[in-house]
């Protein structure tokens, strides 16, 4: 489904991101993990498009598709779709003008979602705006669920959230990922930044990461990867390089 | 109740359109009376809701003796080149209201004001709202689309008695090469409340306005709001004060400013006079394309015990508010949008549905762009 191939990224005209090359095929949700600053919310920004990421080298190919040069709207409407760690306030957009904007010709489906996520009165909210951690993350979450996308990139879901709120967020992450159908029958894939894993606990992932200064230094079982960083933390990642 | 306003049928399609933004409703529906006034005509004057009364400036002058009380009063006739003018006239045009004691109206009482040849309309309105009544007034002041220039004087004088309640919402269409010097002011009495809506989306040559609310009684409470735009060509002079004279007064006072080219003034004073007084402003203003928005906001105190507070802001759409509506799948120029209706976007508290609707309808059907 996504297919990254010798990318290279400038921020400024500082190359941050060099010759990544990641491949993530339908119904697989896959793992980023690696110390902070080391370019993984770089690159999931990347994949979405966002202005301030100049692609270098390589190219990014969405169902087969060079998505490299494309706007961010249009990667949104082939199906890619972005969990903000930490999302802007927009003062005076409503939350959900906003969802009916984006939710094309299904406005109805609005309070349903708003509702399951327990932000039925968060609507009439400016987006973002004084929402807690855990809010933040619902309100992500919800906007997802209206935009249904096929490819679905998370970056740091559980961050400053409390427990109760990440059963709730990851359960609703789990079906955004279709991790409720047979894996024959699953379309959807997932990319998910993570330092902790606590939201794996409701995922079922099928590769994992290990990003190092702007690099994939390996790859592997995502589980298997965060046991040995909690255990020795990413000292022996930024020494190691096994590909 | 449904009154057809005969000489509305008189004008072009196009005009229909300009006066309906305003939130002008020909058939009345919706509304429990009208005053529509055509230059310096007055075509139609009728309430039929029992405790409101309307009249003409002249007729409410020869029916009431005590309208005198209330007759240039607020506003200085010498104030300056406007006032003068209007109150040079031997045959003041305009209109009075006045909502009886207790009395409630649930739809809002049109008024609209249009100019459709002369070069000059004057205007004399008075409001009352009687101890404990509650009115709502929604006024549309429109120029005919083929009016190349003119210019409208306005002089408005409200009276909020004991526990009552106003609440005028001015929608203007103006034209390009029009000019508009409303001259307002409020007194309000014990626990009286006055609140003062004002949208401008259409280009227009020249507005200033600076209407001034007194609070003289104990616990009343004034709320002007605004959404403008200032479109290429136009400036936009606009504030509002509010003078905190009784214990447990409040005001507040919100813009919302837009430009697209043109210049605006935004200002703002409250000066808080006595203790146990409460006030703030918030001017925003979104600079879309080279313009000029200068926001003035003003707080003064003159005792302890008054808490006075201001936050203004200028700027522009910020780009990562664009980018993540974008990576919702909006393109650029319907998050840009989105973004913009959303600044403008003010919810008016006290506002029947109504007019809140209406004031959201106007700002919709904006030429603007968005």
């Amino acid at each position: 489904m996504l297919r990254i191939e010798d990318l290279h990224v400038e921020i400024g005209g500082r190359e941050v991101l060099h010759d990544i090359n990641l491949h993530i095929s339908e119904g697989e949700t896959h793992v980023l993990m690696g110390p902070n600053g080391s370019g993984k919310t770089t690159l999931i920004r990347t994949i979405m498009g966002f202005g301030d990421y100049h692609v270098t080298g390589g190219a990014i190919l969405y169902r087969g598709r060079d998505i490299t040069n494309l706007p961010i709207h249009e990667r949104a409407r082939y199906g890619i779709g972005l969990m903000f760690q930490r999302p802007p306030t927009i003062a005076g957009l409503k939350l959900g003008k906003m969802l009916v904007a984006t939710s094309g010709n299904r406005p109805e489906e609005v309070a349903e979602y708003a509702a399951a996520m327990n932000m039925a009165e968060f609507l009439d909210r400016d987006i973002n705006a004084g929402f807690s951690g855990g809010e933040i993350k619902r309100s992500e979450v919800l906007q997802l669920m209206i935009q249904q996308p096929d490819f679905v990139m998370l970056d740091e879901p559980e961050s400053g959230v409390d427990l109760e709120n990440i059963s709730l967020i990851g359960s609703a992450i789990a079906k955004l990922l279709e991790k409720d159908r047979h894996i024959v029958s699953r379309h959807k894939s997932g990319l998910i930044i993570t330092h902790t894993g606590y939201i794996l606990d409701y995922i079922e992932t099928d590769g994992g990461h290990m990003m190092c200064d702007g690099e994939i230094r390996c790859h592997g079982n995502a589980r298997e990867m965060l046991q040995l960083i909690k255990a020795k933390g990413y000292r022996e990642c930024i020494e190691c390089k096994k590909i | 109740m449904q009154k057809n306003i005969e000489e509305l049928e008189s004008l072009s399609a196009e005009d229909k359109k300009r006066l309906a933004v305003t939130g002008l409703e020909v058939d009345s529906f919706n509304r429990c009376g009208s005053f529509f006034q055509i230059d310096q005509e007055i075509v139609y004057s009728s309430c039929e809701y029992e405790g409101i009364e309307i009249l003409t400036l002249e007729g409410a002058l020869a029916k009431y003796a005590w309208m005198e009380q209330y007759y240039w009063k607020l506003v200085e006739k010498d104030r300056d080149e406007y006032t003068r003018y209007v109150a040079q006239q031997a045959h003041p045009k305009g209109y009075v209201v006045i909502a009886k004691k207790g009395s409630k109206n649930v739809l809002p009482l049109q008024t609209c004001l249009f100019l459709a040849h002369e070069s000059i309309q004057h205007v004399h309105n008075i409001i009352i709202a009687e101890e404990g009544a509650e009115l709502h007034l929604i006024s549309g002041c429109a120029s005919s689309a083929s009016t190349q220039h003119g210019a409208h004087y306005g002089v408005t004088e409200f009276y909020v008695g004991k526990n009552a309640q106003i609440s005028t919402t001015m929608i203007h269409t103006w034209g390009r090469e029009i000019e508009v010097y409303p001259r307002s002011a409020a007194r309000v009495e014990e626990n009286g409340t006055f609140l003062s809506n004002y949208v401008a989306m259409s280009p227009v040559k020249n507005v200033q306005m600076y209407p001034v609310a007194e609070l003289v009684g104990e616990g009343a409470v004034a709320r002007f709001n605004s959404v403008v735009v200032a479109m290429p060509g136009s400036c936009l002079d606009l504030g509002s004060r509010a003078i905190l004279s009784a214990k447990d007064t409040s005001a507040e006072l919100i813009s919302r400013a837009i430009t697209r080219g043109g210049t605006m003034i935004a200002r703002a004073h409250i000066l808080g006079e006595v203790e146990d007084t409460k006030g703030h402003i918030e001017c925003k203003g979104l600079i879309l394309e080279d313009g000029i928005i200068h926001a003035v906001p003003e707080i003064e105190g003159w005792v302890t015990g008054t808490e006075l507070s201001h936050e203004a802001a200028v700027g522009k759409i910020a780009r990562e508010e664009i980018e993540y509506l974008m990576s919702r799948g909006l393109d650029e120029d319907e998050a840009t949008a989105t973004i913009i209706r959303g600044f403008l976007d003010v919810k008016i508290e006290g506002l029947p549905d109504m007019l809140q609707k209406q004031i959201d309808a106007a700002i919709d059907a904006a030429e603007s762009g968005f």
